[in-house]
């Protein structure tokens, strides 16, 4: 049975994802795949995306994975990363699309306009490292408080929630980075690219089993 | 807080690192796996790997080298050199680059950048200008590792680039290039004033002060350097606890 599987469906490049997974559990059966009966038959599924929402939301229904991964966010260890993250939410500004709802709350643009305290333009997309604070989920295990991911991103989730919400991150405002379901979890931050802490929070999704 | 990124640069040719004045006079620095490695203990933001004989020599190493990279260091990687079609793009992708740099190909056929932004996304686009004074307070962007005058104005090219989808611009002063002298200043600002999207300053670094200067007088999101760094004047770690020292935000 494979241990990890990654859903490619086409969008962006997912051997980052897979080189990080494969350094923090070297012994395990990692996948990139877009095969149903792999992902469904996996321990873990990992979801991540890149790029534009519509396309993604697209792509995904190309390859007919749709209700895969909405089985695979119900009932197993799951994680959303970036666009991956995104389309668990009902809406996306981005392009005006609905997404796969499993989350409720909905997908918006930072402001093109933002300052930050200073006075100076913010940038969009937000790229680069800025700091997450966040909860006690087990997936922060080992994990400073303020610690550094990597983001790029030009949109954001907001859930109609709060409940749900494990992490913020401050552009300049506060803005939900991370959530979690039961059995889900999903960042906005890519992992993946973010060195030691990244490696980190896959350890722990690695290591989570969830009730 | 966001951070200001710190990128060391490493230009590739023949599967060596080489760092050049003025884009000639090329001098050894090292394994560029090996360069990676180092750059990444100490804290590097991101890295940036050009080929710069990419035109005319084996497009095969920096692949193998890419994987390399990949398979240890965990933060963004951009590659650039040679970039001529979508395909180009895939192929770095596939390698293990998570953004990739396009330069030449962009003056010469501008629609790939809104071709691999498309299909790639603008988070994996950066589109590097290399930029000339031609006037007080007017560049000109060059082409061709520098040789090659284009009649482009840089700023106008670089909201132009934004426009078609770059996610990230790289700056290089080609006056400054090489001359440890610090950024063009006036250059970065006046390009950053005009962008939404994060701009890279490049060329010229010679001390920490002209990194911390790049950002609070140029406005640059991020500083690329690569010979202080090279050779061993500094480590990324000293650069970074120096911008900390004046103010700037930095991950440390």
């Amino acid at each position: 049975m494979v241990d990890v599987a990654i859903v490619d469906y086409g969008m962006g490049n997912l051997r980052s994802v897979y080189q990080a997974v494969r350094k923090v559990a070297p012994l395990l059966d990692v996948r990139v795949t877009d095969d149903a009966k792999i992902i469904a038959s996996a321990q873990r599924v990992i979801f991540p995306g890149q790029g534009a929402m519509p396309d993604c939301m697209r792509e995904l229904d190309a390859r007919g994975l749709r209700q895969t991964v909405l089985d695979a966010a119900r009932n197993k260890p799951f994680l959303g990363i970036c666009i991956g993250l995104q389309m668990l939410f009902e809406h996306s500004a981005e392009g005006n699309v609905p997404g796969l709802g499993v989350l409720s709350g909905e997908v918006l643009r930072f402001d093109a306009k933002l300052k930050d305290a200073q006075g100076n333009k913010l940038k969009v997309p937000h790229m680069g490292w800025n700091q997450v604070k966040h909860n006690h989920h087990t997936l922060w295990s080992g994990i400073a408080q303020d610690a550094r991911f990597y983001f790029v991103h030009s949109y954001y989730v907001q859930p109609r929630e709060t409940s749900g919400v494990q992490a913020t991150t401050d552009y300049p405002q506060p803005f939900v980075c991370a959530v979690a379901r039961d059995n889900l979890f999903a960042v906005q931050f890519h992992p993946e690219k973010s060195a030691a802490a990244g490696l980190q929070l896959l350890q722990n999704f690695i290591n989570w089993n969830p009730v | 807080m966001l951070a200001k990124r710190i990128i060391p640069c490493l230009d590739v040719t023949a599967g060596r690192v080489v760092k050049g004045v003025s884009f000639v006079e090329l001098r050894d620095a090292g394994d560029p796996v090996e360069i990676a490695k180092r750059y990444d203990e100490q804290g590097a933001d991101e890295l940036t790997f050009l080929d710069i004989t990419a035109s005319s020599d084996d497009r095969g190493i920096i692949f193998r080298i890419i994987e390399q990279v990949a398979e240890q260091v965990f933060i963004p990687l951009t590659v650039g050199g040679g970039v001529r079609e979508v395909q180009d793009v895939r192929n770095l992708l596939n390698a293990g680059a998570d953004k990739v740099s396009i330069n030449t190909s962009a003056v010469v056929n501008p629609q790939l950048v809104a071709d691999a932004a498309a299909r790639y996304g603008s988070q994996c686009i950066v589109v590097a200008i290399d930029a000339k004074q031609v006037a007080p307070g007017k560049w000109e962007v060059f082409t061709h590792g520098g040789r090659k005058a284009t009649g482009l104005d840089v700023i106008e090219w670089a909201h132009k680039m934004q426009t078609l989808g770059a996610g990230e611009i790289l700056l290089t002063s080609m006056d400054k290039d090489g001359q440890k002298s610090g950024f063009d200043l006036a250059l970065t600002r006046a390009v950053t004033d005009v962008l939404e999207i994060p701009l890279i300053a490049s060329g010229g670094v010679g001390n920490l002060q002209h990194l911390a200067d790049g950002v609070k007088q140029g406005g640059a999101d991020a500083v690329l350097a690569a010979s202080i760094f090279h050779f061993g004047e500094y480590t990324v770690q000293q650069a970074k606890q120096y911008m900390a020292q004046q103010g700037i935000e930095v991950r440390l």
